[in-house]
């Protein structure tokens, strides 16, 4: 059992699910809304990715060029059209909206593009992979995916703590309604942080879809993943997402190579492990 | 206090008019007693189990809306109780050999019993990431029973044929008794969720529902009353678990545990119907079913109208169906509201 | 000229009603005080003024416009900004920060970061602190300085000597002047009555939700503000 490379296979998988992760992260801190959707909205990039490649024969990263900003929009538009009017009721509207719409995403994709499983084709990236030591070689499409992970996520903290925008939705996730009197328009700042939020679900998609099976029924699980990280991470820091997801990632490896029927268990239980003995999770952000 | 809705004001006013609304009110209870309880003696197979399965549905609705819409715990992981339900019970069968039907209260123990420590450790989450979280539990749970090749593993067991038999020596008695139990099991519920919201314990629960914090400065223990609905209503679908599958006459992980089955559907039922209302179940599953026998030849066209309806009665009409209905006729199906007797004379509990 | 006036205005929470037909202006950079009991109304009328309420689109006039209903980022945009009760700092943010989220309106005038710094010198050595890290003094004078970034033209301040030590709050008040030059008007809401009168030229008593008593600082008798005050 060479658990080394168990290990680093396992953190670099979670490099991915903390890409799914920072989204949610960031719509929940801003505005306390959990979109149960998400995971559903990564998959619709990935299938927006599957229609340009096969339409226009892109390669599929390079699809992210259209990609991102059509997420982006999308988030807005989602946010500004309909998920603000859910705000401010209690936690039963947002929940029960974004269910539906999570339901209706999974069947039209279903409609659109069959329930056939889909799987994106990056060339030699896939398979090529780097020797670090003797006995332990990383792919370099899931080296790809860390250096992506760490850097969006390095300019997302970058973001809401250095510029004006991030001082306004931190702000706002501390006292929504003083951030008006700054002149603020919270229906239009939420509906920025969802774009964001979409926008980067959007390169997890497409980064998803090179390197996963993934059918119309796939995003209840990315979002128990993303969800699963930003807990054991710990809220409100965006690091300890990245490492949270690591867990998952971890996780799921170990139990995997015990057993494939244990892969997805041990990364539940990992979950459930961190919420029974760090129910803040292991790097919560100092509360004030 | 006018009203502008002038023949639904008379009719109404018709009807709290006439002379003892409770002794009509017992008439009503009467009638639909006698309509139920006749039901095997002039319909057919079919009939009865959409009856059997309106039943179960009807029953998970009341409580998924006691739990949501009173409690405030919104849970999409009841499927785990459901399945518990159905896998105690088929584990029972298996092992003892005894008849199923000695399996149906067990079912809703052992939920129960599971019940407290799950909760425990979901009640470290709120809002939100409470419904993800008990989401992931009966993840688990699936998972799980998948490993389990005693019961089957992925594919799951059927029922053995001695225990099928031991239920009811011929197929048509089978169908009637697990018709009168699922009556049984929905007027057991429903009496439960009634009983609790018109006592001491339901106004703790409104109370906390409209707001914790508040309620917890009136002395009201929340995590004792949140604890006790939970497991209360674990208990309740443990036991229609145990039916359902009892029905089915076979167990798998993915139907025991669907989400879209136990919960989904459920939910959308409820938000229709009238979440956080008493009668919102009834009306939400008569018109789930009825959506789903008019449009789910329609197959995913049919899910995303529902998510799309259930979207716009969360945004609309949040009270749904029941709370437009009762807003323009000022009625009052089961009454759990106390009001001032000088301000609402009519509105008095039965 | 009367920069603000309002006409009858009324405002509930809920079913409960908190403000019966207030009448109030003030004239470009005028200084008029708000003084009344707890519960009077004065908070629910800042309140009310700069759109953290609903209210009725004519009951407020604002430069000639009709601001009743306007949702509060429009109403700051427009020149009115208020200091709310209790501060409310952002927690996450620090000073600096703090400040600088006051200008998000960028609307022009004379009030920068620099100036706010020194009108509040203290604050400058403090710039990185967590805005609530800071003394109750210095977290009113940083919710000042917000107000102020956004230059507007009428400043409410509400209840700013709250739960302040008497030196503390003379500190605090000698900010106000500065703000004054600048051509922005001021009102204050206080419950310390003295403070009140010496700081506003005019003021304006409230009890439940009513004015009972209005009129010039310099000539009021201080037994008919005892009496209007109480309610007597």
């Amino acid at each position: 059992m060479d658990w080394i490379n168990v290990l680093v296979q396992g953190a670099l998988a979670g490099a991915l699910y903390a890409l799914f992760a920072a989204g949610l992260s960031l719509v929940f801190g801003v505005m306390r809304l959990v979109n149960l959707a998400h995971g559903d909205l990564i998959v619709l990039a990935a299938y927006l990715a599957f229609t340009l490649v096969s339409g226009l024969g892109l390669h599929p990263l390079l699809t992210m060029i259209a990609v991102v900003p059509l997420m982006a929009l999308l988030g807005y538009a989602l946010q500004r059209g309909l998920l603000n009017r859910t705000l401010g009721q209690g936690i039963l509207p947002p929940l029960l909206v974004t269910f539906g719409l999570s339901i209706i995403l999974q069947n039209g994709m279903m409609e659109v593009f069959s329930a056939n499983t889909r799987r994106l084709q990056v060339g030699t990236l896939e398979v090529s992979s780097l020797q670090i030591l003797p006995g332990l070689s990383v792919g370099w499409y899931p080296l790809l995916v860390l250096a992506v992970a760490v850097v969006l996520i390095g300019l997302l903290q970058a973001l809401l703590y250095r510029t004006r925008l991030g001082a306004a939705l931190r702000a706002t996730s501390d006292d929504i309604e003083t951030v008006r009197l700054m002149g603020i328009d919270s229906r239009h700042l939420f509906a920025v942080a969802t774009g964001l939020a979409l926008a980067i679900a959007g390169i997890a998609g497409v980064l998803m879809a090179a390197k996963t099976n993934f059918d119309p029924m796939a995003g209840p699980s990315r979002l128990i993943y993303a969800y699963e990280a930003v807990i054991i991470g710990g809220m409100g820091s965006l690091w300890g997402t990245l490492a949270g997801g690591m867990v998952v990632g971890i996780a799921q490896a170990v139990g995997g190579a015990f057993d494939p029927g244990w892969q997805l268990l041990a990364g539940h239980l990992a979950f459930l492990l961190v919420l029974v003995a760090a129910p803040r999770g292991l790097f919560p952000r100092a509360v004030n | 206090m006018s009203n502008t809705n002038l023949p639904a004001a008379s009719l109404a006013a018709a009807i709290r008019a006439l002379p003892s609304v409770t002794a009509m009110r017992i008439a009503f209870v009467v009638a639909v007693f006698l309509f139920f309880a006749s039901a095997p003696l002039w319909s057919d197979r079919s009939v009865l189990h959409l009856a059997i399965e309106m039943a179960t549905i009807l029953a998970l609705a009341m409580l998924w809306n006691l739990l949501a819409g009173y409690a405030g715990l919104v849970s999409m992981g009841q499927q785990a109780f459901v399945g518990l339900g159905g896998y105690v019970m088929f584990a029972f069968v298996q092992e003892t050999g005894l008849s199923p039907l000695l399996g149906v209260p067990l079912s809703g123990l052992v939920a129960a019993l599971v019940a407290i420590p799950t909760a425990l450790l979901l009640f470290r989450l709120r809002g939100p990431y409470f419904a993800v979280g008990s989401w992931v539990v009966a993840e688990v749970y699936r998972l799980l029973s998948s490993q389990v090749t005693l019961l089957g593993g992925g594919s799951g067991i059927s029922l053995p044929l001695s225990a099928v038999r031991a239920i009811a020596p011929d197929k048509d008695v089978r169908d009637i008794v697990i018709y009168y139990i699922a009556m049984g099991v929905v007027c057991g519920t429903w009496l439960m969720t009634w009983t609790l919201l018109r006592s001491r314990f339901g106004l703790a629960l409104t109370a906390i529902r409209d707001s914790e914090s508040a309620a917890a400065s009136l002395g009201v223990d929340t995590k004792q009353v949140k604890l006790t609905v939970y497991i209360a209503t674990a208990f309740a679908t443990g036991i229609v678990g145990s039916l359902i599958f009892l029905g089915k006459l076979r167990i798998s992980p993915d139907a025991a545990f669907s989400i879209q089955d136990w919960t989904a559907d459920i939910i959308f039922s409820v938000v229709i119907g009238g979440i956080g209302t008493v009668e919102g179940p009834f009306f939400g599953t008569a018109v789930y079913f009825l959506l789903r026998w008019a449009f789910s030849d329609f197959g995913s066209w049919y899910l995303i109208g529902l998510g799309a309806t259930a979207i716009g009665f969360m945004l609309l009409a949040p009270n749904g169906l029941w709370g437009l209905l009762s807003k323009h006729m000022r009625l009052s199906l089961f009454p759990i509201r106390r009001l001032l007797d000088s301000v609402h004379r009519v509105h008095d509990p039965l | 000229m009367t920069l603000l006036s309002t006409h009858g205005l009324t405002a509930h929470y809920g079913d409960f009603q908190a403000l019966f037909g207030i009448d109030f202006a003030i004239a470009a950079g005028e200084a008029v005080a708000l003084i009344g009991a707890n519960g009077a109304g004065k908070s629910t009328l800042l309140r009310a003024l700069c759109g953290q309420l609903a209210v009725n689109k004519d009951h407020v006039v604002f430069d000639g416009a009709a601001i009743g209903g306007l949702s509060a980022d429009k109403i700051v945009q427009r020149g009115l900004a208020l200091v709310p009760e209790g501060r409310r700092l952002f927690p996450s943010l620090n000073v600096e920060e703090n400040l600088r989220l006051g200008a998000y309106a960028k609307r022009p005038g004379p009030w920068n970061i620099d100036r706010v710094f020194s009108l509040f010198p203290v604050l400058k050595d403090r710039r990185r602190v967590p805005a609530t890290a800071l003394s109750g003094g210095q977290q009113q004078m940083v919710a000042i300085g917000r107000a102020l970034m956004s230059n507007p033209r009428l400043l409410l301040c509400d209840e700013i000597s709250l739960g302040l030590a008497p030196v503390v709050v003379k500190d605090v008040y000698a900010a106000l002047p500065a703000v004054r030059a600048e051509g922005t008007a001021v009102v204050v809401v206080e419950q310390d009555i003295g403070q009140a009168i010496r700081f506003a030229e005019r003021f304006y008593c409230l009890c439940e939700g009513r004015v009972v008593l209005s009129g010039r600082s310099d000539t009021v008798n201080r037994d008919a503000i005892r009496q209007a005050y109480f309610g007597l």
